[in-house]
C-alpha cells in the first residue's frame, strides 16, 4: 500500500516537472517566435511609407495678469455699536473666468451703544476692546459679466460677483469666527485697474450682553485694485 | 523714522509697478480660416471682429484662459485659448499654451487653498501652499486659526502629502508633518498665559480635481501637542476647503 502512495506521489511530482518544464519550453519558443517575426519585418518594407514630420511647438511667453490686489474704504454697520469707518485691504487669485479666491484684511472702530449714551458713565468695552479687525478668505463666483457703456464712446467690461467666505474678526476682546456672504461689482478701468463696490454681511457670535446670540454686521465699501 | 520707511516702501513699490506690469508683447500668424475677437474675457461676450488666416496678431496679456490680442489694423479683443491654439509664431512654428484641463492638474507645481472644519471642538481656519515634487509626492505649508470658547490658536506646520493615484480624478493622500502651536486661553475665563508647543500629526484625506483648475479637498488629521505638562494632548481635526493649481 505504502508504494503505491509512493508512486503516486512520484508521479504527481514528476507530472508537475513535466509542466513546468514544458512552460519553460513553451516560452522560450514563444520568444524565439518573436525574435524571427521582429527580423522579418525588418526586412519587408513598411506599405505606406509615412512622411510626418515631428511638428516644432513653441511655447510664448505671454504675460498672465490672474493676480488683483487693492485697497477699499467704506462704512461698517457693528451690530449694536452704530455704524463706523472701515478701511481694508484685499488681494485676489482669478483660477478661470467664472471663480476667484479672494484674502481680505480690515479695521473698523466700534463706537458707543445706546446703552452706554443713555447711562452715561457705563463703559461696555476698553478703547482696545472697540478695535474691529477682521481678516477672511472667500470663493467669489462672477454671476454676471457684462459692459458698462459711458456716454457713446467707451465701454467697460464689468462683472457682479456673489461672494463667501470665513474669517475671523478680533472684537471686545476676542477672537471670533466669522462667516461673511455678499456681492460685488467690478468695473475693469483699463488695462491694469478696477474699481469695486461691495456690500457684505459679517456673522459672528457675541455674548457680550449678556445672551450669546448671532450679529449682522454689514459693511459697504469702494475700492480700486490692480491687476498683475 | 517709521513714516521714511512707508515713504521708501512706497517708492519702491511705485519704481517696480511698471516693471511688473510691462507688457511682454507676442506676435503669431492665423493659421485656422479665421479667429474670432470678443469685446471682454468671457464667453458672454459678443464677437465684434474676424482675423483671417495669415493675418498677424499681437498678443498682450492672458487673464485666465482668454488673451487680449491686438488685429492687424489695431481692434484690441480677447480669444480663447483653444482658439490660439491654431496659431503660429513668425517663423511658421506651432505654438502651445498652457492650459488648465485634467491634463495640467496631474503635472501641476504648485497648488494654493482654503480649508475650514474643527479642530478639537474649535472652528479652525487653514490657508495652505503646495509644491509638487513628483506627481505623488509633494510638500505644503500651512497657517491655521482655531477659535474655540475657552482658547484660541494659531499654528504653522509643515507636512509631506503622498497621493496614491495621481492620475485618477479622485485620489486619497496620506500626510505626515509637524509644526507650532501657539494656545492663548480666553482671557474672562481664566487668567493664563499664552504658551507655544511643538506639534506632530498624521493624516489621511481625499483630493479631487473638480473643474479647471479648482481642486476639491476634505482630510482629517490627528495631532499630538507636545505640551511641557506630563502628558501630550491629542487632538482630532477635520476640515474640508477648496484649492487651485497652476
Amino acid at each position: 500500500m505504502e508504494s503505491r502512495f509512493f508512486f503516486l506521489f512520484l508521479s504527481k511530482r514528476l507530472l508537475l516537472t513535466f509542466l513546468l518544464l514544458g512552460s519553460l519550453l513553451m516560452s522560450g519558443c514563444s520568444m524565439l517566435q518573436q525574435s524571427a517575426s521582429e527580423a522579418a519585418d525588418e526586412e519587408v518594407p513598411p506599405v505606406i511609407d509615412p512622411e510626418v514630420d515631428r511638428r516644432d511647438i513653441r511655447v510664448p511667453k505671454i504675460d498672465s495678469e490672474n493676480f488683483e490686489v487693492g485697497i477699499y474704504g467704506g462704512l461698517m454697520s457693528i451690530e449694536d455699536f452704530g455704524s463706523d469707518p472701515v478701511v481694508g485691504v484685499r488681494a485676489a487669485f482669478h483660477a478661470t473666468e467664472d471663480f476667484f479666491l479672494e484674502a481680505a484684511y480690515g479695521k473698523a472702530e466700534a463706537g458707543r451703544t445706546s446703552f452706554e449714551e443713555l447711562s452715561g458713565a457705563v463703559e461696555l468695552l476698553t478703547p482696545e476692546e472697540r478695535d474691529f479687525t477682521y481678516y477672511n478668505l472667500s470663493l467669489g463666483v462672477n454671476i454676471l459679466p457684462g459692459e458698462a457703456f459711458f456716454g457713446s464712446k467707451r465701454a467697460f467690461n464689468t462683472a457682479l460677483y456673489a461672494i463667501a467666505g470665513v474669517g475671523s474678526t478680533e472684537f471686545a476682546g476676542d477672537d471670533r469666527f466669522t462667516i461673511n456672504a455678499g456681492l460685488g461689482y467690478r468695473v475693469i478701468i483699463n488695462d491694469f485697474l478696477a474699481i469695486h463696490a461691495d456690500v457684505r454681511d459679517h456673522l459672528f457670535d457675541i455674548d457680550l450682553l449678556g445672551e450669546e446670540k448671532t450679529t449682522h454686521n454689514i459693511e459697504y465699501n469702494f475700492g480700486f485694485t490692480i491687476f498683475f | 523714522m517709521q513714516t521714511l520707511k512707508y515713504i521708501v516702501a512706497a517708492a519702491a513699490f511705485l519704481l517696480l509697478m511698471p516693471a511688473a506690469i510691462a507688457r511682454s508683447d507676442v506676435e503669431l500668424i492665423v493659421e485656422e480660416a479665421f479667429i474670432e475677437l470678443r469685446t471682454g474675457p468671457g464667453r458672454g461676450y459678443p464677437v465684434f471682429y474676424v482675423v483671417e488666416q495669415g493675418e498677424e496678431i499681437t498678443v498682450t496679456r492672458r487673464r485666465t484662459e482668454w488673451f487680449e490680442v491686438i488685429a492687424p489694423k489695431g481692434q484690441e479683443g480677447w480669444v480663447h485659448r483653444d482658439a490660439l491654439e491654431l496659431t503660429l509664431d513668425p517663423e511658421g512654428m506651432a505654438i502651445r499654451v498652457e492650459d488648465s484641463s485634467f491634463g495640467s492638474y496631474t503635472n501641476r507645481r504648485f497648488e494654493m487653498g482654503v480649508m475650514d472644519g474643527e479642530f478639537g471642538g474649535a472652528d479652525v481656519i487653514s490657508v495652505y501652499g503646495a509644491y509638487s515634487f513628483t506627481p505623488n509626492v509633494s510638500a505644503e505649508i500651512a497657517v491655521s486659526q482655531g477659535i474655540g470658547t475657552f482658547a484660541d490658536s494659531v499654528f504653522a506646520t509643515a507636512n509631506v502629502v503622498h497621493q496614491f493615484f495621481p492620475d485618477k480624478r479622485i485620489t486619497p493622500f496620506f500626510t505626515l508633518g509637524g509644526g507650532m502651536l501657539r494656545t492663548s486661553p480666553n482671557a474672562t475665563l481664566v487668567e493664563v498665559e499664552d504658551r507655544t508647543d511643538e506639534i506632530a500629526f498624521a493624516g489621511i484625506g481625499l483630493r479631487a480635481y473638480a473643474t479647471r483648475r479648482l481642486l476639491l479637498r476634505a482630510e482629517y488629521k490627528s495631532y499630538v501637542i507636545f505640551t511641557s505638562r506630563d502628558e501630550n494632548q491629542e487632538i482630532d481635526e477635520w476640515k474640508a476647503g477648496f484649492s487651485f493649481f497652476f
